[in-house]
């Protein structure tokens, strides 16, 4: 019961997260096409760490 | 056109030679659910083939099913089992065992009496006959062995070594004759120039870059390849295995340490720049940052990421057994259809994404590692 709501809560975390990410790289990516590929790559590091940090969590509360 | 044809015919070669040696055997019954007729509850059926597929086998088994008998019949074929007991090396086929998993099939060899329980091998300890468990199901008279056996992962790792030399000693032989490779590696050559261009260079910088390549390139080959090899149905999970992704994590602990230039290792251990109180505390921090969380995070990615992604298609094509009372037979086949393609062709994504992000932050670390810092 308390580990499922501590997976509901590293969801919604993981996912205020995600939106901030994509978000901002989004916007940057609108005022500056031609970065385009550069601001990408970046988002999928950023991405990839905090979803290693929701992974891990989950895997702890498990 | 010459290598097309070729490479259908050792296709087909491949695809008979496995479906030849199919062994139609072992029946075993299935006690504990004698009960219902044989029969087993469904979702508990789910549940427990999931779990099944994400684990690692001793034996390859391609499906499975309950005949009208109520006997539990299995197709598949038997691996060897390769173990170091108390009397030195056993080695055996799996189907000795019978597809049994708790330890109720024990096999006898040389005096020693061995039992599978969860894919696991025991051996009995003396004078005893059967394995007995405790409250918490754990082997009472029995303990585990070393094993070295050649299980479904190892099949598979062996299979994603064999494509890698093959396509890529095919593609190497070109370049002695021609600037542009034809056939697979006209594929490949695009996916190592990436890796070169857009994953070391920018990463590790233009002088250092060569020396990890080769590191990079297989690190970033098996991973792709072993992730499509687990979207077939022959049902491979070792990009889901853990031990699979703690030791890729670990070789790139081991290379990103090893090559840790002079700078690193004052930034790590005694930042400059910093009140000399905060410091010992810094190196604590940044310590336990490269030697645990870095690897930690690494290897955790992999596993979570292929297994959810294994786990949730599983699920959602187990859907049509447990929907059929409401949608009937069609409607939840093609609920459970259209999902499953959904989900496979985001999950052939995450394949590429996967090995992409593990190759990239080894570079990163590596980045990290090996760069010099103009000192002012």
């Amino acid at each position: 019961m308390y580990n499922l709501i501590g997976a509901g809560l590293i969801v919604i975390g993981g996912g205020i997260g995600l939106g901030q990410i994509g978000g901002k790289a989004m916007e940057g990516i609108a005022r500056q096409p031609e970065a385009a590929g550069k601001i990408q790559t970046a988002m999928i590091i950023i991405g990839a760490l905090l979803e290693g940090l929701a992974f891990g969590a989950l895997l702890l509360g498990k | 056109m010459k290598i097309a044809q070729k490479s259908i015919k050792f296709l087909t070669i491949v695809a008979i030679s496995l479906f030849t040696t199919l062994s139609f055997a072992s029946e075993s019954n299935k006690t504990d659910n004698q009960n219902d007729g044989g029969r087993v509850n469904t979702k508990q059926e789910i549940n427990d083939y999931i779990k099944h597929h994400l684990a690692d086998s001793h034996d390859f088994s391609l499906f499975s099913y309950t005949s009208d008998a109520g006997e539990r019949k299995h197709v598949g074929f038997s691996l060897p089992v390769i173990v170091w007991t108390s009397k030195g090396l056993v080695t055996f086929m799996s189907s000795e065992f019978h597809h049994n998993d708790d330890g109720h099939v024990i096999v006898e060899k040389d005096g020693l009496k061995l039992a599978k329980i969860h894919s696991k091998i025991y051996e009995l300890d003396n004078g005893a006959t059967q394995v007995s468990f405790d409250e918490t199901h754990h082997a009472k008279n029995a303990h585990k062995i070393l094993d070295f056996s050649i299980t479904k992962s190892v099949v598979g790792i062996l299979i994603a070594a064999f494509l890698i030399f093959f396509g890529f000693s095919k593609l190497a032989k070109q370049y002695k004759s021609k600037a542009i490779p034809t056939g697979l590696g006209r594929a490949l050559e695009p996916l190592v120039l990436y890796v070169r261009d857009e994953i070391a260079r920018p990463n590790i910088g233009e002088k250092k870059y060569k020396k990890f390549m080769p590191y990079l390139l297989t690190v970033f080959f098996f991973i792709w390849i072993l992730n499509l090899m687990g979207l077939t149905p022959i049902g491979f999970n070792v990009t889901g295995q853990i031990a699979i992704t703690v030791c890729l994590a670990i070789f790139t602990l081991i290379i990103y340490i090893s090559n840790g230039s002079k700078d690193f290792w004052m930034h790590t251990l005694w930042m400059p720049g910093v009140p000399k109180l905060l410091r010992p505390i810094l190196a604590v921090l940044e310590l336990a940052g490269y030697l645990l969380i870095k690897p930690f995070s690494l290897l955790v990615r992999l596993f979570a990421n292929i297994t959810a992604g294994h786990s949730v298609v599983m699920g959602i094509a187990a859907l049509m057994l447990l929907l059929k009372a409401e949608f009937g037979t069609v409607g939840a086949t093609g609920i459970s259809f259209f999902l499953t393609l959904f989900l496979t062709v985001i999950e052939v994504l995450v394949a590429f994404l996967q090995a992409f992000i593990f190759t990239m932050l080894s570079a990163l670390f590596i980045g990290m590692a090996v760069e010099e810092h103009e000192h002012h």
